[in-house]
Order: structure tokens, then sequence, then C-alpha cells
């Protein structure tokens, strides 16, 4: 995805597309699908809570009441599996996700995790990224696999028994669900926190550049 | 509040206390308007965004699309999983729109199941000429629309059994069933002949107590649990489909496991 032009014979690079166009469609359909799968599923959580005392309220779910948040729910769920099944595929084809996120080092992800919290790892280029990076993207997108195929376990226990099986059981893959929830969020909180820190991230989500 | 539709048969009280643990507090038409805006950002680009009654339309839509995905991944012959008696859920929670003091009491004495529609025979049912029909049982996970599940123990007959013996016309498509308190539910012909699906008289091996449906509810595992009408005093056998309690304010209505 790297544009590179021949001037005087110096090859000078000129600003390369760091999110072609279908990472970005997708990036963003996939914000928006999953904000409404994790809004209403707060509310479908309140009304049989898995942990006592932990209750999301109507202030910051959505849908008012279950059937409300059921109809969001599995209405959401084909515009985020869609839209996943199109990025993973893409994703996979195009050789992107072996470029952008492979390998992980471990050691790697601990020296740039310690230079992220003293300030000192650099965004210069956002055609490359780091270690942690790499991993936290490489996690959010093996959590959004679970959730989704936790969600099915929960939806389909008795069609897609065996699914259901594979996470435990019924009640077992309730729990599976929400921790990839979980996940999810809190990916999502250092994730949109980074990207107001550094604008021209999301500058390049938006316009490629 | 927004005055509720009135279903003939309904006890106005337990309608009230209904509202209480499941409903919101305004009105129920609301329930989406909060979240138009968002829903608008989201699906339904093009839609007003404050005009939650489009929101709710649109949802609606989306849930009778998913009507048919889920009736077409239905399989007519996959078992839901079954448990030892081990497994069995002590006590079994009582779950219904009012508390377990307002549920309804059914004379069985005088107790006849209505049947309607299309069937051959429309004589109704004593509960002595019930309990004389062959009898199956079953440990199945009940499981809520709210997500919480539980085991129990069920007898009964098959209600394809039942369905044959008053010659019902199976190629119809729904069967509607009608509670005590008023309640209703429709399901679809398929799982109505489903085997597991049951016209149960018995919880672990007792005479089914007033809290779980006395005298017979209709045990279905391969659907919600509010798709399991208990207290069933009438079912129709109809290409209608007249809804339910639940699925007529904003449930799924196939509500497929």
């Amino acid at each position: 995805m790297s544009a590179e032009t021949a001037v005087d014979g110096n090859r000078i690079a000129v600003r390369e597309t760091v999110h072609p166009l279908w990472v970005r469609v997708t990036h963003w359909i996939n914000a928006l699908a999953i904000l409404v799968m994790i809004g209403s599923g707060w509310q479908i959580y309140d009304a049989a809570p898995l942990f006592d005392g932990l209750r999301f309220g109507k202030s910051i779910s959505l849908g008012n009441w279950l059937a409300g948040a059921l109809l969001w729910h599995f209405a959401a769920m084909w515009v985020l599996a869609i839209n996943g099944l199109v990025y993973l595929t893409l994703g996979i084809v195009s050789g992107r996700f072996r470029r952008k996120l492979l390998p992980i080092s471990p050691r790697q992800v601990l020296a740039d995790a310690k230079a992220a919290l003293s300030f000192k790892l650099s965004h210069d280029d956002l055609s490359r990224y780091n270690a942690v990076q790499k991993l936290l993207y490489a996690g959010v997108i093996l959590a959004g696999i679970v959730v989704v195929l936790s969600g099915l376990a929960i939806w389909k226990p008795v069609q897609l028994q065996e699914l259901t099986a594979l996470f435990g059981g019924y009640d077992a893959a309730r729990y599976v669900h929400f921790f990839a929830m979980a996940a999810i969020v809190g990916f999502l909180v250092v994730h949109v926190a980074l990207a107001l820190i550094v604008p021209k991230s999301l500058r390049a989500m938006v316009t490629g550049r | 509040m927004r005055q509720r539709r009135i279903i003939p048969g309904v006890d106005p009280q337990l309608l009230i206390k209904d509202a209480a643990s499941l409903m919101p507090a305004a009105s129920r038409r609301a329930f989406l308007r909060g979240a138009a805006s968002l829903g608008a950002l989201t699906l339904l680009t093009g839609c007003d965004i404050i005009d939650g009654d489009t929101a709710e339309g649109v949802l609606r839509k989306i849930s009778a699309f998913n009507d048919g995905a889920q009736a077409a991944l239905f399989s007519p012959t996959k078992l839901a999983p079954t448990y030892p008696e081990s497994a069995i859920t002590r006590p079994l929670p009582f779950n219904a729109y009012y508390d377990e003091d307002d549920a309804p009491v059914v004379d069985g004495n005088s107790y006849k199941l209505e049947v309607a529609g299309l069937v051959d025979n429309k004589k109704p049912w004593t509960l002595a000429e019930l309990h004389a029909l062959p009898e199956v049982s079953q440990i199945t996970r009940h499981v809520c629309v709210e997500g919480w599940s539980a085991i129990g123990s069920w007898q009964g007959t098959p209600l394809s059994e039942f369905l044959a013996r008053i010659g019902a016309d199976t190629r119809a498509k729904y069967v509607w069933f009608k509670c005590a308190e008023g309640y209703t539910n429709t399901i679809d012909m398929p799982t109505a002949l489903h085997p597991q699906t049951q016209m149960t008289f018995k919880y672990d091996h007792k005479i089914l107590p007033r809290a779980y449906g006395f005298p017979m509810k209709i045990r279905i595992p391969t659907k919600l649990g509010f798709k399991n009408p208990k207290y069933v005093v009438a079912m129709e056998v109809t290409n209608t489909d007249r809804g339910g309690y639940w699925e007529n304010q904003g449930y799924n209505w196939f509500s497929g496991l």
C-alpha cells in the first residue's frame, strides 16, 4: 500500500496510505456495531446479572428495557458479524494481518510497554505498529471472534449445542461472553484515549493518510 | 403510562403487577426513543433520527427477519441436550409477570382443555383423559429470555402425539395457546411437532404444582422460557399468527434456542 515516486534519481517517499479504504470502512462500521452491541448487551446483562453488585443501569445502556435491548442486539449482530467476516477475510487474504501484526515478540512487547509508559514511544511512523499495538490489535481481533462465537453459543444452545459445549455449556458461555466484552471495552478505553492523544492516527483512519 | 392493549380474560390486577419488575417506568413505546438517535447513526441511515417509532419499526422488521433465520436454522430432529437427575436445579425458580401468590388457581375437577381450529375432533379434554395419555419424561434446560437458566424434570405426552389424536392438520402454520390468566402464545408447527415438545402434567414425577403451571404446561426445550406457556386451558391449530403476551410487546416471536 505504499506509494513511492522517483524524483531526480532519488527515491522520495510520498506520504503513504496507512489504511486502505476497506480497513477504514470496516473499522467505522465495526465501531458503530460494537457500540450498539455493548450498549444493548449491558441492558440485557442487567436482566440477569452475573455478578452481585454489578449493574450497568439504563443511563449508559441501550434499549430501555430487555425487549428493546434484545431487538438492538439481534439487529446489530448481523452488522457486526458480516462486517467482521469481510474484515477478517480481507485481512488474511491481503496479507495485512501477517504484515502488520506478526510477529509479536514478548520481549519487544515488554520493552515497548515500558517505553510507552514513560512516554518515550514514538508514533512517527503510523504505518508500523509497535509491539504493544500488535499485541492489542491481535488481541482485540481474538476477543471479537470469541465474543461472536460465545454469543452464538448463548443464542442457540440447542441448534448449536456443540459450540455451546465447547464453551463449557450455556452458563459458562455467558461468562465467556461477558469477559470477551470486558476485554473489548478495556481495549476501547486505551484505543480511544490514544487516538485522541495522537490525533494524526485518528485522521489516518478517516482519510487513509 | 399508556393504556395497555386489553387481552380478553386478563386480570387487570395481574397486569399492573407485571409492570413492577420488567417494564420500564415510562411508557412502553418509549423503550427505543432514548436509543433512536444512536440507532439512526448506526443502522438506520436515512431514517428520521428523532422518531422512535421509526426505529422501533425497523428493529421489529429485523426481528421478523430473525424469525425466518431461526426457523431455517431449526432442526426438527435435533434434540435439546438432556441431563441426569443430579443436574436438576432445586428449587426450579418460579417466573412470571406476577408474584407466585397471584398465579392462577385452576380447579382440576372442572378443568377442560378446549381444542379449536384445524382439527377433526374438537371435544374438550378432561384432566383424567389427559393424564391417561402415554407419558414421556425429559430433564432439560429451561433458558429464560433474561439470560438465566435452570434444569428441570418434566413429564407428559408429546404434543405431536396429542395433535395426531385430535386429527390436527399439521400442514397448518401455528399452534396457539391460551392460559388461565389470559397469557397467550403462538408457536410454529415444526416446533409443535418436535419430539421433545411436551404437554406437561408433572414436574419431577409429581403432579404439576400451581407454581409450575397446574394443570398443564407446554414444555418446549427448543424455545425460550416465555414460549413455554403454563396453566394452558385452550389450544388452536391455525394459519393465523395471533402473537402472544410478550411477543406483542417486543420479544422476538420465534425465540428458538
